[in-house]
């Protein structure tokens, strides 16, 4: 049933945004000339300073907002060739605090284009319950009112509502700023699954860097007056900032931030130090190490000791150091692998398999090797690219 | 003697259940003053009221429109058309309804700027039609607060529509004119207490209106 909503596969609708500049009547320059080509079925970030002209820019794609100058072309066309409410029904459109209709039912909320464009009151319905599955809400809450839901199953119920009639963009302002850290957390997720299931074209307006950096296909930073000062993939963005604003915007731990990118399968794993709970003290003595990882009959970890400290066939778990959090090789990133060295008591990492089985340990300066290679690799890139 | 004895000694006393001057008779002919009044007053205030609210235009002439209707007199009114234009149902109706346009007019406009500006722009964003972001989107938010306006305009009606028995014509308010004149003060209290009686009835159907034309969403119970 959730795949009636799949985007059929092959182009979907890129944007083109010519040279727009947009004077509100008291004279302010919102967006000043901007120039960028949007990709289709991906999610594309417009960050930026509190006022410089990122809500503009979005709100001028559906034309909630009228360009004085410049035209913007979706799938090639001028977006002032079809009349304002058949351009608006073709793009979703998520707002800060969701703006449910409080006098309307969930699924109702949910079935408002549907039921706009004319689909009968079961199709839409049917149609409505489905989303709320795709963005993960209880198909329980559909008769609920919008007054009955926290603000994080609102904002689900807003990007179901602007998914419900299937439009190949959409539109988010702010999404998710009105949410706290965690619920944020879940919704991007959320956010991310679901473009990868449906390959919208995505425009997204943050404030937030870091959310610009983890959603963003393509981040476009925005300077105040609407000037653009930079439109690259995140992890450009990181390692060669255009200027000293981007710099500044990015924050202090940029270095730190896009090792993110970078995976973690490469690393170069030892099971040297590795340890059952019923070791002989030949096994407790071979190693050459300062520290031994014990691990439990299945191979999972119980934690660290130093070989002096351990009697063989009287291994105590409750005497062991915490093995701290592990990592998942592949799919996790080198940030959370050095993460994982860093809160080590040791300074070693636990590596494990899906099933929290331990396929080895590295050490803080081996991943301090892989994040030179990696920066090295990227600047290489760079230069082939550039 | 006191009020309570009038009271009863009107109510209980049969001829006044009977004929043309008979409770139900002046009962009836209050009722349909009062709905002639409303009516009109809401046919007038809902639209201007709904659309200015709308588009958050002209506020302040509205609210000087109304302070204007607030500051006029209604017996004066009634005095002053009755000369113009002679006795008949127009003179009376006319102060009725420029004493229920104000708060209908001001309380739907206000009702409607109340709205929450987010469902509107997402509605918009949607590609809704403006009528329809009106009619499906903030009216059925700004309901309660409409519905009371329309209420204070029914009560007030209610009350005032006893002026129509000062230039002849029927309503509760012939017990109350009859009764001075002739120093019937049963009659006089008889009459009062109805109008009370009614202004309850109308505040009680006001309610009833609300709890079934009001979402659950909107009411939050
Ligand atoms: N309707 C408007 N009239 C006049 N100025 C506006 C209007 N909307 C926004 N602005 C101004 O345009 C600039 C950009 O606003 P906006 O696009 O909302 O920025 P952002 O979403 O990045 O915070 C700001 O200086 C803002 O004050
Ligand atoms: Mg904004």
């Amino acid at each position: 049933m959730a795949n009636s909503l799949r985007t059929p596969e092959g182009p979907g609708v890129l944007i083109r945004i010519e040279s727009v500049t947009k004077r509100y009547p008291d004279g302010t320059v919102a967006v000043d000339r901007l120039s960028m080509e949007i990709p289709d079925r991906s999610i594309t970030v417009l960050v930026g300073p509190s006022g410089c002209g990122k809500t503009t820019t979005l709100r001028m794609i559906n034309r909630m907002v009228e360009p004085s100058e410049g035209t913007i072309l979706l799938d090639g066309e001028d977006i002032q060739r079809q009349p304002v409410t058949t351009l608006r029904r073709s793009m979703g459109y998520v707002i800060q605090n969701a703006g449910l209709f409080q006098h309307r039912t969930i699924v109702d909320n949910i079935a408002t284009v549907p039921r706009m464009l004319g689909w009968g009151k079961q199709k839409a319905r049917a149609r409505a319950a489905e989303l709320m599955e795709r963005v993960g809400l209880d198909t329980a809450l559909a008769k609920r009112y919008p007054y009955q839901l926290s603000g994080g199953q609102q904002q689900r119920v807003g990007v179901a509502r602007a998914l419900a009639a299937d439009p190949p963009v959409l539109l988010m302002d702010e999404p998710f700023s009105a949410v706290d850290p965690v619920v944020r957390k879940g919704l991007q997720d959320e956010l991310l699954r679901i473009q990868e299931e449906l390959g919208k074209t995505i425009v997204f307006v943050t404030h937030d860097i870091d959310e610009a950096i983890k959603l963003g296909t393509m981040v476009a930073v925005l300077r105040t007056g609407g000037h653009l000062a930079q439109y690259a993939p995140p992890s450009e963005l990181l390692s060669s900032p255009a200027d000293a604003f981007v710099e500044d915007f990015l924050g202090g731990d940029r270095g730190i931030r896009r090792l993110s990118f970078f995976p973690s399968g490469r690393l170069e794993l030892t099971t040297g130090p590795v340890i059952p709970l019923d070791a002989t003290a030949e096994q407790i003595a071979a190693p050459d190490a300062l520290w031994l990882l014990v691990t439990d009959a299945d191979g999972r970890p119980l934690g660290w000791s130093e070989p002096g400290d351990l009697a063989a066939g009287d291994i105590r778990p409750d005497r062991l150091l915490s093995h701290g959090r592990p990592f998942v090789p592949g799919t996790d990133s080198l940030r959370v692998a050095l993460d994982c060295a860093v809160l080590s008591p040791t300074g070693w990492a636990v590596a494990v398999d899906t099933d929290g089985r331990v396929t080895g340990v590295v050490s803080q300066q081996t991943i301090g090797e892989a994040i030179r290679s990696a920066h090295a690799a990227g600047r290489d890139d760079e230069k082939v690219a550039g | 003697m006191n009020v309570l004895n009038f009271v009863n000694s009107f109510f209980s006393d049969s001829a006044h259940w009977h004929g043309y001057d008979g409770i139900p008779a002046r009962l009836g002919e209050h009722v349909r003053y009062t709905l002639q009044a409303l009516l009109l007053a809401a046919a007038i205030g809902l639209p201007i009221g709904l659309v200015t609210g709308h588009y958050g235009r002209g506020g302040n002439a509205l609210s000087l429109v109304a302070t204007a209707g607030r500051a006029l007199p209604s017996f004066g009114l009634l005095v002053l058309m009755t000369t113009l234009l002679g006795f008949g149902m127009l003179p009376v109706m006319i102060p009725l309804v420029i004493l229920a346009v104000p708060p209908i007019l001001v309380t739907t406009y206000e009702a409607m700027r109340s709205v929450d500006p987010s469902p509107v722009d997402a509605a918009r964003g949607m590609g809704m039609h403006e009528s329809r972001i009106l009619f499906q989107v903030e009216l059925p938010v700004a309901l309660p607060l409409i519905l009371s306006g329309l209420r204070s305009a029914a009560i007030q009606i209610v009350s005032t529509a006893t002026i129509a028995a000062y230039v002849s014509l029927g309503g509760l308010g012939r017990y109350i004119v009859d009764g001075l004149y002739q120093r019937n003060y049963e009659k006089v209290v008889g009459g009062a207490t109805l109008v009370a009686v009614l202004a309850l009835v109308t505040l009680a159907l006001f309610w009833a209106v609300a709890r079934t034309a009001v979402s659950p969403g909107v009411r939050r119970r």
